[in-house]
C-alpha cells in the first residue's frame, strides 16, 4: 500500500485556523472532524442528562411506595430519560461522531460527499434536540407517554407532547441527511485501489445503517406528524373512538423504530471489528461473512418489527410470521460474535483498554441477544411483556451493546482524535467500576421480570425489594465509573501525553496520518496495490 | 462526464403521462364507492403504484438512468412491498 505521507508542515484540524475564530470556527466549520466533534459534545452533555434521570428513576425505586417522587413524576422521567438517550443519543452516536470523524480518513477521502450538507445536519440535530427539552421546560407539564408515544395516550394526554414529538420529527432529517451523506461519500470517495470488499468493517457497517436511516425514517416522521394532526385536528387515522386504530401506530412506529435498534447497533458492532483485529495483531477472521452479516442484519431488520407487538392484539398469522423473522435476525449477528472470537483465536492479544471495553461488549451484547430470543419466541414474549424482563435485555442491547462499543470506540481512537494519550490506569479503574456496576444494575432486573414486576410502575410489592436495592446501588457504581471515564478523557485531552501516529499498530488509513490529523487529512490521496487490505497483518 | 447522454423528451409524451396520473388519480377516488372490503387498499395501492412507476421513469428521468440506480429503486419498491404485505398479515387474519 501506497501509504499516505505525513504533512508535517500543515497544522492539525485543532489547530486550523481559518476564515472564523473561536467559537464560530466550530460551528461553522464544514470539516468533518470538527462536526464530528460538534456532536460528540452535545451528545455527551445530553448523555449527563440522561444518565441523572435514569439515577433519579433508580433512586425512586429504592424501596417500595413513593420514596422521592410521585408517579407522574416517575412517567415524565422514563419518558425523557428514553426520548433523550434514544433519539438524541444512540440512534446518531456511533454514525455522527466516529462516523462523521472516521469514515472520510478510513476510506481516504479528503472529507465527505456533501460538507455543508453535513453541517447542516448537526444544525437540525441540534434543533431537534432543543426541541425536545422545551418540551421539559416549558407548557403543561412533562410528557408521560414513554419514548414510544403510543396511540390512543399520546393524543389524549394534557401534557407538553407537541415539542417533543417535533423534536423527534426533525432529529429524523438530520439522521437521514447524515445517512444520505455517507451513502455518497462511500460509493464515490474511496480512495484509488480501495474495492468494496478492502473497505475497513466499520466504513462497512456505517453504509448498512445508512440505507436505514434513509429508508426507514421516513415512516416514524410521517407517523410523528400523523400524532400531531390527530391531537390537533382529530383526523382520526388512529383515535379507535374516530374509526381508527391504535394498533396501526404500533406498526408504523415499530417499523421505523425496529430497524433504528440496527442503526444503533451495527455502527457499534462495525468499531468493535475494528479494535478486535488491532489488539489480536491478526487479519479479521472471516471478513466477507462479516460483511455479509452486516447487510443482511440490515435488511432482515426491517421485517421484524412486529415482536414488539405481539401482546397488542395483532393476528395470529402475523404474530408467528414476526417471531419466525426475529429467529432469523439471530443468526447475522451470531455470525459476528463467532467471527471476532475466532479473530482473537491465537492472536497476539494486546490487553489494553479498547480492547477490554470490546470484550466486555461481547459478553453483555451476548447476554442481551440471548435474552432477545426469549422475546422473539411468541410463547415466552406473553410472559414477560411488559415487565422489568424487557428493560433488562434493551439496556444489555443498547447500553450494554451501543454504550460498549461507543466508549471502546473512544478509547480506541482518542489519540487519532486529540493527539493525547489518556491515563491508561485512571481508564482501566473507570471500565472495571462501569462493567461491574452494569451487571449489578441490569442483572437483576431479569429476575424481576420473570417473578412479574412490571415496567414503568413507580411502584412495587415488597417481594421485589431486595433485588430492587441491588440494582439501584449497581447504578451509583456505574456512575461513579462513569464520573473517572469522563473525568480522565476531559482532562488527558489538554495534559495527556502527546500520542504517537499509530499507537496500537492499526493497519487502516487513519493510522498513517499524523494525531491529530491535518485539516484536508491527506495531502496525496493513498492508493491501496491488489494485495493490500484494511486487516493485513 | 463525457458518459452523460442528454435526453429530451417531447412535450407530448409529458402530456400523455399527466392526463394519465389525472385519470387515475379519479380512478382512485371512484375506488372508494365500490365496496371490495378489504381489497379496496389494493386497488389503490396498485393506482399508486403504477402513477408512481410514471413519475419516477418520465419526470425523475429513471428510464435514461445508469441500470444500477434503476435496480436500487425496484429494490426499495420491493421492500416496501414487503412491508405492506407482512403488516396486512395481521389486518387480514385478525
Amino acid at each position: 500500500m501506497q501509504t499516505a505521507v505525513p504533512i508535517l508542515h500543515e497544522v492539525s484540524y485543532l489547530e486550523y485556523k481559518g476564515k472564523y475564530k473561536g467559537l464560530f470556527s466550530w460551528i461553522l466549520s464544514t470539516d468533518h472532524k470538527r462536526i464530528g466533534l460538534m456532536y460528540m459534545y452535545a451528545m455527551m452533555t445530553f448523555f449527563l442528562i440522561g444518565v441523572m434521570l435514569g439515577l433519579a428513576m433508580k433512586l425512586e425505586l429504592i424501596a417500595p411506595g413513593r420514596t422521592i417522587m410521585g408517579p407522574q413524576t416517575y412517567n415524565a422521567l422514563f419518558t425523557v430519560h428514553g426520548v433523550i438517550m434514544i433519539f438524541m443519543i444512540v440512534i446518531p452516536g456511533l454514525p455522527a461522531v466516529f462516523g462523521n470523524f472516521m469514515l472520510p480518513i478510513m476510506i481516504g477521502a479528503k472529507d465527505v460527499a456533501f460538507p455543508k450538507l453535513n453541517l447542516l445536519s448537526w444544525y437540525i440535530y441540534m434543533t431537534g434536540s432543543i426541541l425536545v427539552i422545551c418540551s421539559v421546560l416549558f407548557g403543561n407539564g412533562i410528557p408521560d407517554t414513554g419514548w414510544t408515544f403510543y396511540a390512543p395516550y399520546s393524543f389524549k394526554t394534557g401534557t407538553n407532547l407537541l415539542p417533543a414529538i417535533f423534536g423527534a420529527f426533525v432529529l429524523g432529517f438530520a439522521s437521514i441527511l447524515t445517512g444520505l451523506n455517507f451513502i455518497v461519500t462511500i460509493h464515490r470517495m474511496r480512495c484509488p485501489g480501495m474495492t468494496w470488499l478492502k473497505m475497513p468493517l466499520f466504513a462497512w457497517s456505517l453504509y448498512g445503517t445508512a440505507w436505514i436511516q434513509l429508508l426507514a425514517t421516513p415512516v416514524v416522521g410521517i407517523t410523528l406528524v400523523l400524532v400531531a394532526l390527530e391531537r390537533i385536528f382529530g383526523i382520526g387515522v388512529f383515535d379507535p373512538a374516530l374509526g381508527g386504530d391504535p394498533v396501526l401506530y404500533q406498526h408504523l412506529f415499530w417499523i421505523y423504530s425496529h430497524p433504528a435498534v440496527y442503526v444503533m447497533i451495527l455502527p457499534a458492532m462495525g468499531a468493535i471489528s475494528e479494535i478486535i483485529p488491532t489488539f489480536s495483531q491478526k487479519h479479521i477472521f472471516g471478513y466477507k461473512a462479516i460483511v455479509a452479516s452486516t447487510i443482511a442484519i440490515a435488511f432482515v431488520g426491517y421485517f421484524v418489527w412486529g415482536h414488539h407487538m405481539f401482546t397488542s392484539g395483532m393476528s395470529g398469522t402475523a404474530q408467528y410470521t414476526f417471531s419466525i423473522l426475529t429467529f432469523i435476525v439471530a443468526i447475522p449477528s451470531a455470525i459476528k460474535v463467532f467471527n471476532w472470537i475466532s479473530t482473537m483465536h491465537k492472536g497476539s492479544i494486546n490487553p489494553d483498554i479498547p480492547f477490554l471495553w470490546a470484550i466486555s461488549f461481547i459478553f453483555v451484547f451476548m447476554i442481551g441477544g440471548f435474552s432477545g430470543l426469549v422475546l422473539g419466541a411468541l410463547a415466552t414474549n406473553v410472559y414477560v411483556h411488559d415487565t422489568a424482563f424487557v428493560v433488562a435485555h434493551f439496556h444489555f442491547i443498547v447500553f450494554g451493546g451501543v454504550g460498549f462499543a461507543f466508549f471502546g470506540a473512544i478509547h480506541y481512537w482518542y489519540p487519532k482524535m486529540f493527539g493525547r494519550m489518556y491515563d491508561k490506569a485512571w481508564a482501566k479503574i473507570g471500565w472495571a467500576f462501569f462493567f461491574v456496576g452494569f451487571l449489578t444494575l441490569y442483572s437483576p432486573m431479569f429476575y424481576l421480570g420473570m417473578m412479574g414486576m412490571p415496567r414503568r410502575y413507580y411502584d412495587y410489592l415488597p417481594e421485589f425489594h431486595a433485588a430492587n436495592i441491588l440494582s439501584t446501588l449497581g447504578s451509583w457504581v456505574m456512575a461513579f465509573g462513569l464520573l473517572i471515564i469522563i473525568i480522565n478523557l476531559f482532562r488527558s485531552a489538554k495534559n495527556g501525553a502527546i500520542a504517537p501516529m499509530n499507537p496500537w499498530n492499526g493497519k487502516t488509513l487513519e493510522w498513517t496520518v499524523p494525531s491529530p490529523p491535518p485539516t484536508e487529512n491527506f495531502e496525496d490521496i493513498p492508493v491501496y496495490g491488489e494485495k493490500d487490505g484494511p486487516y493485513e497483518y | 462526464m463525457e458518459k452523460e447522454k442528454h435526453h429530451i423528451v417531447p412535450y407530448r409524451v409529458y402530456f400523455y403521462i399527466l392526463l394519465a396520473l389525472i385519470t387515475m388519480t379519479f380512478m382512485s377516488i371512484g375506488l372508494v364507492h365500490i365496496n371490495l372490503g378489504g381489497y379496496s387498499v389494493l386497488g389503490a395501492l396498485i393506482f399508486s403504484t403504477i402513477k408512481s412507476t410514471l413519475v419516477l421513469t418520465w419526470f425523475m428521468h429513471l428510464k435514461f438512468d445508469e441500470p444500477f440506480l434503476r435496480i436500487m429503486v425496484v429494490f426499495v419498491i420491493l421492500v416496501f412491498a414487503a412491508l405492506l404485505f407482512i403488516t396486512y398479515l395481521d389486518y387480514f387474519f385478525r
